[in-house]
């Protein structure tokens, strides 16, 4: 699958469908998308890229082992979910700030617990597919 | 007092940090621990001699009623005294017996950690803290005897006795949540006054029957027994601790707690008298023949626990007070027969009875402690045994009809156990010392003082039980028959039946102990009796049990992808089959359906041909990419039903199961070759079967009439509650969003195993 095209087009693709990830996971909370869908975009980014141009060079691009994104997604979404204890709040309340930013909008742990949830779902994908393909 | 229980559990983490530090020599100061523990009880003595307790309440769980409730009474005074003191003499023991032993840092952390669940379980006031407590001490109770792990013979008895304690904490565990259903009260100190109202309730038999069980696993009842001998195989400071003094002990003072509650009940009674009276008189006999010196005290303790069930049952005021005596009597005798039986197999290497002898000319000072407990064992006067056991015929006496049977029972238990202590405790010390024996040494203090000082209370408890009349024994028989009660503990009480029923028992027993040689002979008569014995029954059960497991195993997980898919689709579609044969009625209301559009029907269409392909097709690559296929075109469905959210995972989903298949299938034979016909027409059957039946399903779900309340209420409150527009995704980080913690985790937990699998390159050696 190596041809030119397929190569110089996964290139431009890789930046281009990870910012579309992004947005997918940014507008979840009011239109179609979220963490979940954001996530699985994402890894098939990647996987493009890597069908490409080989694993190597996919790694060489994410500079960390793809496994590691899973702890940190986790964490993530564990400490999201743990911020509204400090407010005197049970596990998992949702906070948001009172202004919109813009473009992203209303800022809230809700959107944190997503992006935990993105990276977990990068994480768990890419670990599979890599680990299979390079098992064989 | 939460501290007290606490600082247990915390000093075996700290342990093993710190252990390093310390110098071999100062390992001794561990002791402080149990030291101050026991101090800090002791302190509480005006109080509880008062005859007030001390309640101490901490919210855990309060909304399922399980909150960390201590309640220090007069049967938990005993208890507590008992563990810290007798805890704080074998942490001192330990630490010359295992002197220098690897993992010496890992045996203080596993006993802490025993002695701080013990102190919870006779602190606790709630029944469910009462059984994490009666856990952790068989979890404790298993690390202990397993401590030497490379021999075979630990590890099956560590197990054994897991088992056998784990099981009856099971037991436990029901018997709680049967007296909770009963009362909706889990406060033990709540439930005394329900009494009645337990006791006329129709669960009362089945509480009763599951606290039986948990009470005889863990004290070693008949028919539950064989797991304490077993557990001899741990050091002895653990046999010492919990196989004698302490833990055993757990089972009885479940009993004794619960007496207020479910005693002076005819079950009640009736069961512990002959539980008890079969456990003492069975455990007696056997320690008559044993010849490890271990063996020995593990049958003679197991007796002695088989009399206090007894003296429980009896029920009695008497019989209480006797029980609360022997509790105490028990624990300072046998424990110093444990320890001076440590010191011999620590200096000669052997315990076997018939090679040990005259060693009182080598560690004389280890010899007087066994022969104090010898004595104290024995009943004879001035020993606190003494008045144990004329308590103990004063309780049968007053027992009516079966008086005469329940005495001579006591009097033949009492006659053996008076043999196996002087088997223990005097045979190995008078005589000759063979030669091989003439340079052992007396041990250091560490290891003698401690059994000394328990064998010296056992006569000074009985030359002076004023000592502890009112400081102990009285305030915890007020705790277990719920009265005042009005003794009075004196070694002589005039010429009277009981005098001459205890000289009778010191008499047989002693004509016994000059009689009856112990050898390999008369062993293994009694061993030929194992076939029928309990454990031999217990274990072809276990055994049986795990021949059908693998049986089961091999038979339903074979290994193979296509057996697992047949075996999961056949049985959802008979139990579907016959729910629709009988009692469902078909029907499809065509009025309801939407017209096939045109888009529908091109759909449609790709997707038939899309599994004709994938059905017919010999190259895998082709299937696969025709399921993609037919994949897709349900997201164009998806998307007619305007349903975006689920189109665009399912796109995404389907893109990357697709890329997987291929990856997989990449290293497989590019074409399929099936082996017979007969295979693909059984699996197309099945397919074929299986989707009319879900087919039907679907068409019938549709005809029931839904219940909309839980999506309407999401539908209403994701803009007021969670700030989101998109209801579908509020509801996965919002609403339900410890749902999707989960589910996240156990995707990154499957992820982590599809990597250890593939990665994990054993080498053939390895693999099995």
């Amino acid at each position: 699958m190596k041809t030119l095209i397929f190569k110089t087009a996964s290139v431009y693709l890789l930046p281009l469908l990870l910012l579309f990830s992004i947005f997918i996971l940014l507008r979840g909370h009011y239109l179609p998308g979220g963490g979940f869908v954001g996530g699985l975009m994402a890894s098939i980014a990647f996987v493009i890229h890597s069908f490409a141009n080989g694993i190597e060079k996919t790694k060489n691009i994410m500079t960390i082992h793809p496994g590691f994104l899973m702890p940190i997604g986790l964490l993530l979404a564990l400490a999201s979910g743990a911020l509204p204890l400090f407010f005197g709040e049970p596990f998992l309340t949702g906070l948001w700030m009172e202004n919109a930013v813009p473009v992203i909008g209303l800022i809230g742990t809700a959107l944190f617990f997503d992006t935990g949830v993105y990276l977990v779902v990068i994480g768990v994908t890419l670990t599979i597919i890599f680990t299979i393909s390079e098992g064989l | 007092m939460l501290i007290a229980v606490i600082s247990g559990f915390i000093f075996a983490l700290v342990i093993p940090l710190i252990m390093g530090w310390l110098k071999p020599k100062s390992t001794i100061w561990v002791a402080i621990l149990p030291f101050s523990i026991f101090g800090f009880f002791l302190s509480k003595l005006p109080l509880i001699m008062a005859g007030e307790t001390l309640k101490i309440s901490y919210q855990w769980v309060p909304s399922i009623g399980v909150n960390l409730d201590f309640n220090l009474d007069g049967l938990s005074f005993l208890f507590v005294l008992l563990i810290s003191g007798i805890g704080t003499l074998v942490f001192i023991y330990t630490s010359a017996y295992l002197k220098g032993h690897h993992y010496l840092d890992r045996f203080y952390g596993y006993l802490s950690m025993f002695m701080a669940s013990m102190l919870g379980l006779v602190l606790s006031d709630n029944i469910y803290t009462l059984f994490i407590f009666w856990e952790l001490t068989s979890i404790s109770s298993f690390f202990l005897i397993g401590f030497n792990n490379d021999n075979p013979a630990s590890r099956k008895s560590a197990i054994t006795a897991l088992a056998v304690t784990g099981i009856g904490g099971l037991f436990l565990m029901a018997a709680m949540v049967g007296l909770g259903q009963i009362t909706g009260v889990y406060q033990i100190s709540a439930l005394a006054p329900l009494a009645k109202s337990i006791q006329s309730n129709s669960l009362y038999g089945w509480v009763l029957f599951f606290l039986f069980i948990a009470a005889f696993t863990k004290s070693a009842q008949f028919p539950f027994h064989f797991w304490l001998p077993g557990a001899m195989k741990a050091p002895t400071p653990v046999s010492t601790y919990l196989h004698s003094a302490t833990m055993v002990k757990a089972g009885i003072y479940l009993l004794a707690r619960f007496t207020p509650i479910l005693g002076n009940h005819e079950w009640w009674n009736s069961t512990l008298i002959i539980v008890g009276a079969i456990t003492m008189t069975y455990a007696a006999i056997h320690s008559l023949f044993r010849l490890d010196l271990k063996g020995i005290l593990a049958y003679s303790t197991i007796s002695a626990l088989g009399i206090l069930v007894f003296l429980i049952g009896l029920g009695t005021k008497e019989a209480l007070l006797a029980a609360s005596v022997f509790i105490l009597v028990h624990a300072l005798y046998k424990a110093t027969l444990f320890l001076v039986t440590g010191i011999i197999d620590h200096e000669t290497g052997t315990r076997d009875i018939r090679q040990l002898g005259g060693l009182n000319k080598v560690m004389l000072p280890v010899g007087i402690a066994a022969m104090l407990a010898a004595i104290s064992n024995a009943g004879i006067p001035p020993s606190f045994g003494f008045l144990g056991k004329d308590l103990i015929y004063d309780a049968t006496l007053g027992m009516g009809d079966i008086a005469w049977l329940l005495t001579g029972l006591a009097i033949f238990t009492n006659a053996a156990l008076l043999f196996a202590g002087f088997l223990a405790g005097i045979k190995p010390f008078v005589g000759k010392l063979p030669d091989k024996f003439k340079k052992i040494h007396l041990p250091g203090p560490a290891m003698y003082v401690p059994p000394l000082l328990l064998g010296v209370l056992g006569i000074v408890f009985g030359l002076a039980p004023g000592l502890i009349e009112g400081s102990i024994i009285k305030p915890a028989v007020q705790a277990v028959t719920g009265t005042t009660p009005d003794f009075h503990l004196k070694l002589w009480h005039g010429f009277n039946l009981i005098i001459i029923l205890s000289a009778l028992t010191m008499g047989s027993g002693t004509i016994l102990y000059f009689l009856l040689k112990p050898s390999e002979g008369l062993l293994s008569k009694v061993t030929r009796f194992e076939k029928a014995s309990p454990q031999s029954i217990i274990f072809a059960i276990a055994n049986s049990f795990v021949a059908l497991g693998r049986h089961w195993t091999r038979f339903f997980q074979n290994g193979y992808l296509r057996y697992y898919l047949i075996t999961i689709l056949a049985f959802l579609s008979i139990l579907l089959g016959y729910r629709f044969f009988t009692g469902v009625e078909l029907y499809v209301d065509t009025a309801k359906l939407t017209e096939v559009t045109l888009y529908e029907a091109i759909v449609i269409l790709i997707m038939a041909s899309a599994i004709f392909f994938t059905v017919f097709s010999k190259s895998r690559l082709t299937a696969v990419a025709s399921l993609g296929v037919v994949g897709y075109s349900f997201c164009m469905i998806f998307l007619f039903y305007s349903a975006p959210d689920l189109a665009m995972t399912q796109f995404s989903i389907d893109t990357l199961t697709v890329i997987l298949f291929v990856l997989v299938l990449y290293n497989l034979p590019r074409y399929l070759v099936l082996p017979d016909n007969n295979d693909k027409i059984r699996d197309g059957m099945l397919a074929l079967v299986f989707g009319a039946l879900i087919s039907v399903l679907t068409l019938e779900v549709m005809n029931e009439s839904v219940t909309k309340e839980i999506s309407e209420y999401y539908a209403k409150n994701a803009y007021i509650l969670g700030k989101g527009k998109n209801v579908v995704n509020v509801i996965l980080v919002d609403f339900r969003g410890f749902d999707t913690m989960v589910e996240i985790t156990v995707l990154a937990i499957a992820a982590i195993g599809v990597f250890g699998l593939l990665k994990l390159h054993l080498k053939s050696t390895e693999k099995e």
